[in-house]
C-alpha cells in the first residue's frame, strides 16, 4: 500500500515538474523578467555609485547578493497567484498527495527558471561589477544554494500572503527580515574568496540552510496555503 | 490538573481571571516601577567610566529583556492555537504583538540615546542593535499580516505560522548577525565586557526587569479584557458581567 503510494508521488512530481517548466516555456517572459531586472539593477548601481572599478569590485559580493534577493521577491510574489485565481490551488490541496509534498514540484520548477540560471548567468554579472573570475565558482555555489533557500522562505510567505488583497509589499516585509542570514553567508563567502581565505564555512552553512530548509519549509508552505484557501 | 489547563481555554474564565488579578497587578506594577526607576536614576552609584548617561540600561535592558520574551509568549500562543484550535490563543497572540513591538522600539530608541554620547552616534551597526531592528520587524510582520486579512479567524491562524516561522528564523538570525559583526569590525566598542557588573548596580536593574516583565502581564491582560469584550459582544455572560 505505502509502496504503491511512493510511486504515485515520484510519477506525480515528475508529472507536475514537467507542467510547471512547459507552462514557463510557454510564457517566457516570467522567466526572463526577473533577469532582466537583476541587470536593470546591477546597472544603476555604477550609475549611483561611479565606474571606478576598484571600488565596484568592494561592493560587488553586496550588491549582487541583495540584488538576488530582490529579484527572488519578485518571483515570490507571483509563486501561487496564478494557482489560486484558476482554481489550481485548491485542487493541490485536495489531493491525495499531502499538500507539503504537492508544493515541491512548482517550487522545484520556479527555481530552476529563477535561481538555477541567475547563478550560472552571475559570473558574467560580477564581470561588470569588476569581480575577478576566478570567484566565480564561490559566486555561483553560493548563489544556487541561497536562491533554493530564499525561494523556500519566501514561498512560506507568498502561501500566507496569495489570498490577501495587494499582498505584494506585505510579502516584502514578512520575508526579507528571514533573510538576512542567507546574505550575510552568501557575502561572506564571496569575501573570503575575494580575499584568498576559505569560502567553505559560508558555503557548509548556505547547505545547512537549503536541507534545513527543504525539510520544514514545506510544511509551514503547506499550512499556509490552508489557510489562505480558508480550509 | 486538566481542570486548569482547560479553564485557561475559556473566554467567561479568562475574563473574569484578569479582572480579578488586575487590581493587585496594577498597584504592584506602578510601585515597581516608580521604586526601580528611582532606585536606579537617583541611587545606584555612577559609572567611574559613562558617567550617568550609563542609567539608561534600568529602560534599555529591560526593555530589551522582555521585548525579545514577548516574541515567545506570541509563539507560544501561536503554537497553541494552531494546535489545538483554541479560539482564546488567538487573542492572547493578537494582544502580545503590539506590546512587543513596543517594548522592542523603546529598546532601540534609548539604545541609540545612550549610544549618541557614549559611541558618538547615534546609530551603530553593532550586532546586537542589528538583531533588535530585525526583531522590531518580525514583530511589525506579524502585525501587517493580522490587519491584512478580513476574516480575523483566518488572520490569527496566518499569524501563528508566520510567528512559528520567525521562532525557528530568531537564533540563526541571532547567530548570523553575530558572525556578520565579527568581520565588520573587531570589538572596539565593548558593550557589557567581561567585567561584572556590581551588585549595587544589578540589583536596581533586576528590579526593572521584573517590573517590565509586570508591566507586560498588565497590559496583556488589560489588552486581552479589550478584545474579548470586542469579540463577545453579544454573549450572555459578558453582558451580565459588565451590568452586575
Amino acid at each position: 500500500m505505502t509502496e504503491a503510494r511512493d510511486i504515485d508521488i515520484l510519477h506525480y512530481c515528475r508529472s507536475q515538474t514537467v507542467r510547471q517548466l512547459m507552462l514557463m516555456v510557454r510564457s517566457p517572459s516570467e522567466v526572463v523578467n526577473p533577469l532582466l531586472f537583476f541587470l536593470l539593477v546591477i546597472v544603476l548601481f555604477p550609475l549611483g555609485l561611479g565606474p571606478d572599478p576598484e571600488q565596484l569590485s568592494v561592493l560587488a559580493p553586496g550588491i549582487l547578493w541583495v540584488v538576488a534577493l530582490l529579484s527572488n521577491l519578485m518571483i515570490c510574489m507571483r509563486l501561487f497567484v496564478d494557482d489560486l485565481e484558476d482554481g489550481s490551488l485548491e485542487q493541490l490541496a485536495m489531493a491525495r498527495v499531502p499538500l507539503s509534498v504537492a508544493v515541491l514540484p512548482q517550487l522545484l520548477a520556479s527555481w530552476l527558471a529563477s535561481g538555477l540560471l541567475l547563478s550560472v548567468v552571475s559570473p558574467l554579472f560580477g564581470l561588470m561589477l569588476g569581480l575577478p573570475l576566478n570567484v566565480a565558482p564561490v559566486l555561483i555555489a553560493s548563489l544556487l544554494m541561497g536562491t533554493a533557500i530564499m525561494l523556500l522562505l519566501g514561498a512560506v510567505g507568498a502561501a500566507l500572503t496569495v489570498g490577501v488583497q495587494r499582498g505584494g509589499i506585505l510579502l516584502a516585509l514578512l520575508i526579507l527580515p528571514l533573510y538576512v542570514p542567507i546574505l550575510i553567508a552568501g557575502t561572506r563567502a564571496l569575501n573570503e574568496a575575494l580575499q584568498g581565505g576559505d569560502p567553505s564555512i559560508a558555503l557548509a552553512l548556505l547547505g545547512a540552510g537549503v536541507t534545513g530548509s527543504l525539510v520544514l519549509a514545506p510544511l509551514a508552505i503547506a499550512e499556509g496555503l490552508r489557510v489562505s484557501l480558508e480550509l | 490538573m486538566w481542570r486548569i489547563v482547560h479553564q485557561f481555554g475559556s473566554p467567561p474564565w479568562v475574563y473574569r481571571f484578569c479582572d480579578r488579578v488586575i487590581p493587585w497587578l496594577l498597584p504592584i506594577t506602578v510601585v515597581a516601577l516608580l521604586t526601580g526607576s528611582i532606585w536606579g536614576l537617583l541611587f545606584a552609584p555612577t559609572d567611574y567610566k559613562q558617567g550617568d548617561s550609563y542609567r539608561i540600561i534600568y529602560i534599555h535592558v529591560p526593555a530589551a529583556v522582555v521585548a525579545l520574551a514577548g516574541y515567545y509568549v506570541m509563539a507560544l500562543a501561536g503554537l497553541v492555537s494552531l494546535v489545538w484550535r483554541v479560539k482564546l490563543a488567538d487573542t492572547a497572540m493578537r494582544a502580545a504583538a503590539p506590546i512587543g513591538a513596543a517594548y522592542t522600539a523603546i529598546a532601540l530608541i534609548t539604545g541609540a540615546i545612550w549610544g549618541k554620547p557614549t559611541w558618538g552616534a547615534w546609530w551603530v551597526w553593532d550586532a546586537r542593535i542589528t538583531s533588535m531592528l530585525i526583531l522590531f520587524f518580525l514583530y511589525v510582520g506579524v502585525i501587517a499580516l493580522f490587519e491584512a486579512y478580513e476574516n480575523k479567524t483566518v488572520a490569527a491562524r496566518a499569524c501563528a505560522i508566520l510567528s512559528l516561522v520567525g521562532t525557528v528564523n530568531i537564533p540563526i538570525i541571532y547567530k548570523s548577525v553575530d558572525w556578520w559583526y565579527s568581520l565588520h569590525q573587531p570589538a572596539s566598542i565593548k558593550f557589557t565586557g567581561s567585567s561584572a557588573i556590581d551588585a549595587s548596580m544589578l540589583y536596581p536593574l533586576l528590579g526593572m526587569i521584573i517590573s517590565f516583565y509586570a508591566l507586560f502581564a498588565l497590559l496583556m491582560m488589560l489588552n486581552l479584557k479589550q478584545s474579548l469584550t470586542e469579540e463577545y459582544a453579544q454573549s450572555a455572560w459578558l453582558n451580565k458581567r459588565l451590568t452586575a
